[in-house]
């Protein structure tokens, strides 16, 4: 008889658990993270500048960190602070002052049934929705959002310039991640926006090799994705706005945003959807360093 | 307990059995991979553990590898797999990740089960005339399948919990609706695949607890019943 007695704890101390975990449901989102502050006052002179756990994310935050030290502010780094959830309640309690945002998806954030897509609607949108102690400074013409991708062979041989080509052709299947088939510019947008029928096949981690290989035709790969460049692949065009726009943005610390405008709306200006793509490049091609590919692009277009 | 009731909910509701991966098709290919896995290990971990309990020989090894395996982080050799096999070879990658994650329980109820049999029994064996090939046999292997099929069920409900890890590389498994859930912060989703999961690997453990139970040769029933 043990093992049955056994198999009874199991199943109680199974029960168990699942209780615990759900006592603690309600609103509050389980997976939401501590942001880690340990609640210390910056001084005033002390700039923090914060990036995402994203590499390209931490590019661009060494970029504003290396201009405003040019600029005589004393800088203090804090990347790698993981996604959205985490970082944001730093970034409202004024902890980091100076982070490299994304104007879509920080506006899907504030507003998730946002119905803006192209560029200037969702960056007047996203200045509305923010909370007063945050504020955004000029959008760079740098996007890096979802976009839909064939490789080069496959778009030349079926003639694809655009999205709303795939409406013509049959049996084509979309990779990318699992939420994606959830998300409005899935496949069921696809359908509502351009016509196109296509089946769903969450690739994960591996949708560029995925696309490569055939296993799907059409992947979802964000537009600065290197591969985009050394995998031979078509971006294919997006007329209708299926996709939101997402630029790089500077999402600042409002008491901080006048005295550092100056030094970052440039180097927004300056950087370009191909200059991202390029300093993407430089990180996973080339492995340099995200320090040495900001100091090369700040003295190549002359700032700081 | 809102979010307890959303989850059973979500299980029931249509849209768990609709869009790219049904709920009753991924309660499937989980099972699939589960079952596929643990037979290719015990295929190969089964007669390995016999040989190494009968003869005691290769036991360190055995014993190092059962400990060091464990030790192997389960997500990281399927991504790993995935990218070595290539990515039209994602099941089968899928499922050598798990195979090797099975093998080390299966290997160490075999060869435990056979050396935990007592020597008078061996020597008695063998003293009434059986061939080595027979005391292992008619002997060992009766008397240890119990220790054997508490192998089977460690590492099934090691690998029925690891599948979830599936649904990172492809549209399989209860894990896709975890991995997709917690992207679109749809904690129902996350919950209810998760119960699912927890129902499988208690019915399967209960399944495999009825086995042990009915395979302790009659003899040694008898022998526990009137001692305790």
């Amino acid at each position: 008889m043990r093992t049955t007695r056994r198999t009874t704890a199991l199943v109680a101390g199974a029960a168990a658990a699942l209780l615990t975990l759900t006592a603690c449901g309600g609103d509050a989102d389980p997976l939401a993270q501590d942001a880690g502050d340990d609640g210390e006052e910056m001084s005033s002179d002390t700039i923090v500048v914060g990036s995402q756990a994203y590499y390209s994310n931490e590019i661009i935050a060494e970029i504003y960190a290396q201009a405003l030290e040019a600029d005589g502010f004393t800088v203090e780094r804090n990347y790698s602070i993981g996604q959205r959830d985490a970082y944001m309640p730093a970034l409202e309690a004024g902890e980091v002052q100076v982070f490299p945002e994304y104007t879509g998806n920080l506006l899907q954030y504030y507003d998730p049934e946002t119905t803006a897509t192209t560029a200037d609607d969702v960056y007047a949108e996203l200045s509305d929705a923010l909370p007063d102690t945050l504020a955004v400074l000029d959008q760079s013409p740098a996007t890096d959002q979802d976009s839909y991708n064939v490789t080069a062979e496959f778009a030349e041989s079926n003639g694809l310039t655009t999205i709303g080509d795939l409406a013509d052709l049959d049996g084509l299947t979309l990779g990318g991640p699992a939420e994606l088939e959830e998300r409005p510019y899935g496949p069921e947008g696809l359908a509502d926006v351009y016509g196109a029928d296509v089946a769903f096949e969450a690739t994960g981690d591996t949708t560029v090799q995925d696309l490569v290989a055939g296993t799907v035709d059409v992947a979802n790969v964000f537009s600065a994705d290197p591969r985009i460049q050394t995998e031979d692949l078509v971006t294919l065009e997006d007329p209708e706005g299926l996709f939101l726009a997402s630029n790089v943005v500077p999402l600042v610390s409002s008491d901080v945003a006048d005295q550092v405008a100056d030094v970052i709306n440039p180097v927004s200006a300056a950087l370009t959807p191909e200059g991202l793509v390029d300093l993407n490049v430089q990180s996973t091609e080339e492995q340099r360093s995200s320090e040495d590919i900001a100091a090369d692009w700040l003295s190549e277009n002359g700032i700081g | 307990m809102e979010l307890f009731a959303e989850a059973l909910a979500w299980i029931f509701s249509s849209d768990a059995q609709s869009g790219s991966l049904p709920l009753s098709e991924a309660i499937a290919t989980h099972l699939a991979f589960t079952f596929v896995s643990v037979l290719i290990a015990a295929a190969i971990a089964v007669p390995a553990g016999w040989v190494v309990g009968h003869t005691g020989r290769g036991r360190e090894a055995a014993v190092a590898l059962s400990g060091a395996a464990r030790a192997v982080p389960s997500f990281g050799l399927v991504l790993l797999l995935v990218l070595v096999f290539g990515v039209t070879h994602k099941v089968g990658a899928s499922t050598t990740a798990f195979v090797l994650l099975a093998i080390p329980p299966i290997l160490a109820g075999a060869y435990s089960g056979v050396e935990a049999v007592d020597r008078r029994v061996v020597d008695g064996a063998r003293a009434v005339g059986m061939t080595p090939r027979q005391v292992l046999g008619r002997v060992e292997i009766p008397l240890g399948l119990p220790l054997l099929i508490g192998g089977l069920r460690s590492a099934t409900l090691q690998v029925v919990a690891t599948v979830t890890l599936a649904g990172y590389v492809g549209s399989w498994g209860l894990g896709f609706y975890i991995v997709q859930g917690i992207q679109i912060r749809d904690f129902a989703q996350i919950l209810g695949a998760a119960l699912v999961i927890v129902v499988l690997a208690v019915l399967l453990d209960l399944l495999f607890a009825l086995l042990e139970r009915a395979v302790v040769p009659r003899g040694v029933r008898a022998r526990h019943e009137t001692s305790s």
